[in-house]
């Protein structure tokens, strides 16, 4: 069953808000985490009345699923789901802050806007959409699993277009407090030299991505989305290997038809061996990239990564400074990006041209 | 014909016990478990009835057949309690060959440890290794781990809604062929966090919560555990299970109105009602009884109860919610209450909406008053309406023996 990505909106670290052409000027920082460079006026997404007692999180996600939708002409989604590794930080910790102290909430708002569902709700909210609705919040599973969602929904039959995002957003002080458990670089980097270390750590980043999937094909279709497949706790590489030979013949396709393997290298040597390990032993002879020194490493990077992967389908260009390797293909018709998360949550998502 | 989906394992723990005989014991001997706040130490102890699982830490430990082990929130541990009794009510481990699930659900996550650790995060290493069991997924990792499950595993936060999408999930997977047998419900211990925060909303019942009584005042948070098993006709053939009964259909709507209030008309909870009807191929008069989402909320109550008549006209089934017993579960309450319905169909009963005394004004219809025994009971609808329009219902059906 065929679900093309008829529509994107992608607010990230990057200019893929409110921008021209495909990734046409590269930002790079010295920071400590990357943040998204937001769209200039929430006003043209959100009524301002609304937008003011809405979160940083609320905002961001109205705004790149209504310029998805725009994008797509799709004006009602028959579902609306959200991935979304940590909700709204920034409400979680105003109540942390003094929970101790337990004074009473003078404002709920915050407890609202902190519950992980409020994104795909508020979307709904500005749509009047009463179609399905839900929330996936598993680490670095969420975005894959409402894409699971959202592809079984068009399978069933349930669904011609979906509405699925997934996002994240970093804070200072989420940073200071998971710099405890050596996630990150010990000092500030400039991302594009993030794989340069060869230290433990990785960059933080933050993003909101929503992609409409249909049934329908469309002059504004950028890729086709094949297949999504989530292991958790793979035993070894061969393993892998299986589980993916599986995937990529269930689309009747093998190895060597991946024309680029778009992988979730984030920086820490730790993490970054287990690609190393898997490009060698299952994709020898692919075109490797990456892409979180774009937009940092965050529970739901992959919706960046899904972003990437539908316009280099789309426009048939691959940015340079995301290569890893010399290797290349043309024409690039399927992308394999892989993600995984301490050797523990690996996640791949199979997408062809249209 | 699309597959059949049949419960073959349960497994519970909330204030009204620990186990299905606990909670069948307590629901027939309208016992609640709801009391002023004993485990969860709060400010708010004396201006609240909640109905907490009546078990420590140190305790919940021991339930889980886990030492004390530092990282653990009890949050997991309440899932993991229930899980593992879903898991051995449908023998998982006799036959390792099948390919399983774990659907899980929570919105707290880990917050119990994170809400009094959260000075120490910000200000000293001493508890970092309860750093990362903060979010949603630990307590489904924690559970996956422990049951070595690893084919499909994820976790759904859709406010009260949360473990009926679980429950829905775990049946689509089956539907669709992805997997044999799912692992499906929630999990949400009390907090502070939410526990203030639902109090700053201003919809506690400082009294035993009274669903659709016409003088209502809110909601009595609960907490709690619980987990079905889902099998499939093909998986059931080779474990030889029990079916305890047919999960015949299921309607996710969203209501789209606003962030924490339903429409006066409950149009996200009709839809879902509707959906799960059309879904079951079965039609209004099958449906025997209806657990109803019914928090005793001014809101809830009158949204649920019109979509109700909208949906059943005249001929509305017996209804009552047995949130006056648990407490409202949040994230764990579509599975609970998915459990406490199916038992309506096992034990042949219909549970009572304690508390109740006078009908509200708006509806034509008034809830169950007293323990219905000795009912033939075929099919049951089970309803779990969320904050955020999040509206989620299930039917079970009775399988009858060919």
């Amino acid at each position: 069953m065929p679900a093309y990505i008829n529509g994107i909106g992608m607010i990230s670290p990057q200019k893929t808000v409110e921008t021209n052409g495909f990734l046409t000027e590269i930002m790079d920082y010295d920071a400590e985490y990357l943040s998204c460079i937001e769209p200039s006026n929430y006003k043209l997404y959100i009524d301002p009345i609304q937008s003011r007692r809405m979160n940083r999180l609320i905002k961001m996600g109205i705004a790149s699923a209504k310029l998805c939708l725009e994008e797509s002409g799709c004006t009602m989604p028959d579902a609306i789901i959200t991935g979304t590794g940590l909700g709204s930080v920034e409400d979680t910790e105003k109540i942390l802050g003094t929970i101790h102290l337990e004074q009473p909430f003078l404002n709920p708002t915050p407890f609202m806007q902190s519950t992980y569902n409020t994104i795909s709700s508020q979307i709904a909210i500005q749509l009047k959409c009463h179609n399905y609705n839900s929330t996936y919040v598993h680490r670095t599973f969420s975005f894959e699993s409402s894409l699971q969602d959202a592809l079984l929904q068009i399978v069933e039959g349930t669904a011609n277009d979906v509405l699925a995002g997934g996002i994240d957003e970093m804070t200072l002080n989420h940073l200071a407090i998971t710099r405890r458990l050596g996630h990150w670089k010990t000092t500030p980097v400039n991302n594009l030299q993030l794989l340069n270390w060869n230290t433990p750590g990785s960059m933080a980043g933050e993003g909101a991505g929503y992609f409409l999937f249909s049934t329908k094909k469309q002059p504004s279709s950028y890729a086709r989305i094949l297949d999504v497949k989530c292991l958790y706790k793979p035993v070894n590489m061969d393993e892998i290997k299986h589980q993916i030979t599986r995937m990529l013949a269930v689309s009747g396709l093998t190895v060597s038809n991946i024309d680029l393997l778009l992988l979730g290298l984030n920086g820490d040597n730790r993490n970054d061996l287990v690609y190393s390990d898997f490009a060698n032993c299952i994709f020898q002879d692919a075109p490797l990239a990456y892409y979180k020194h774009l937009c940092g490493e965050y529970h739901t990077a992959s919706a960046f990564a899904l972003w990437l992967t539908a316009n280099i389908l789309k426009e048939q260009k691959i940015p340079e400074l995301i290569r890893v390797n010399e290797k290349s293909r043309e024409p690039v018709r399927h992308i394999l990006i892989y993600n995984q998360y301490y050797n523990v949550n690996h996640s791949f998502i199979l997408v062809s041209s249209v | 014909m699309p597959r059949r989906i049949f419960v073959t394992g349960m497994g519970i723990i909330t204030g009204i016990g620990n186990g299905l005989s606990e909670t069948k014991d307590s629901l027939f001997h309208l016992r609640t478990g709801i009391s002023k706040p004993r485990f969860l130490k709060t400010n708010l102890k004396d201006e609240v009835l909640v109905s907490e699982v009546k078990y420590s830490l140190e305790e919940s430990f021991l339930l889980a057949n886990i030492p004390f082990t530092e990282g653990y929130s009890r949050n997991a541990l309440l899932g993991i309690i229930a899980a593992k009794q879903a898991y051995i009510d449908a023998r998982i481990k006799d036959f390792p060959g099948m390919r399983t699930g774990l659907i899980s659900a929570t919105t707290v996550g880990g917050m119990d440890r994170c809400e009094l650790y959260y000075e120490d995060f910000l200000s000293n290493d001493s508890k970092n290794i309860y750093i990362d069991s903060y979010d949603c997924a630990d307590s489904t990792e924690k559970i996956a781990d422990i049951l070595e499950i690893k084919d499909h595993i994820t976790t759904i936060s859709t406010a009260c809604s949360s473990s009926a999408n679980s429950i829905q999930l775990g049946a689509r997977l089956i539907r669709n062929g992805d997997l044999d047998r799912v692992i499906a419900g929630g999990t949400e211990t009390l907090t502070k966090f939410h526990l203030n925060g639902f109090n700053a909303l201003k919809i506690l019942d400082k009294e035993p919560c009274k669903p659709f009584d016409e003088h209502r005042n809110g909601i009595n948070l609960g907490e709690g555990a619980a987990y079905l098993v889902l099998e499939s006709e093909n998986s059931i053939k080779i474990s030889g299970n029990q079916v305890i009964c047919e999960l015949t259909g299921w309607g996710n709507s969203c209501e789209a109105f606003h962030q924490t209030a339903s429409s006066p008309d409950g149009i996200g909870a009709y839809l879902a009602m509707k959906k799960a009807l059309d879904m079951s191929g079965l039609k209004e008069p099958d449906i025997d009884y209806i657990n109803a989402h019914g928090t005793g909320t001014d809101n809830n109550d009158v949204s649920e109860g019109r979509a109700i008549e909208r949906l059943f006209g005249s001929e509305v089934p017996p209804v009552s919610s047995t949130k006056p017993y648990t407490g409202h579960t949040t994230s764990a309450a579509g599975a609970t209450e998915a459990i406490i319905s199916i038992l309506c169909l096992t034990e042949h009963v219909i549970w009572p909406n304690l508390n109740f005394s006078e009908q509200m004004k708006e509806l034509h219809f008034a809830p169950v008053k007293e323990l219905i025994k000795n009912k033939k009971i075929n099919t049951v609808m089970s309803n779990s309406f969320g904050f955020g329009g999040n509206d989620t219902s299930l039917i079970f059906s009775r399988v009858h023996k060919t």
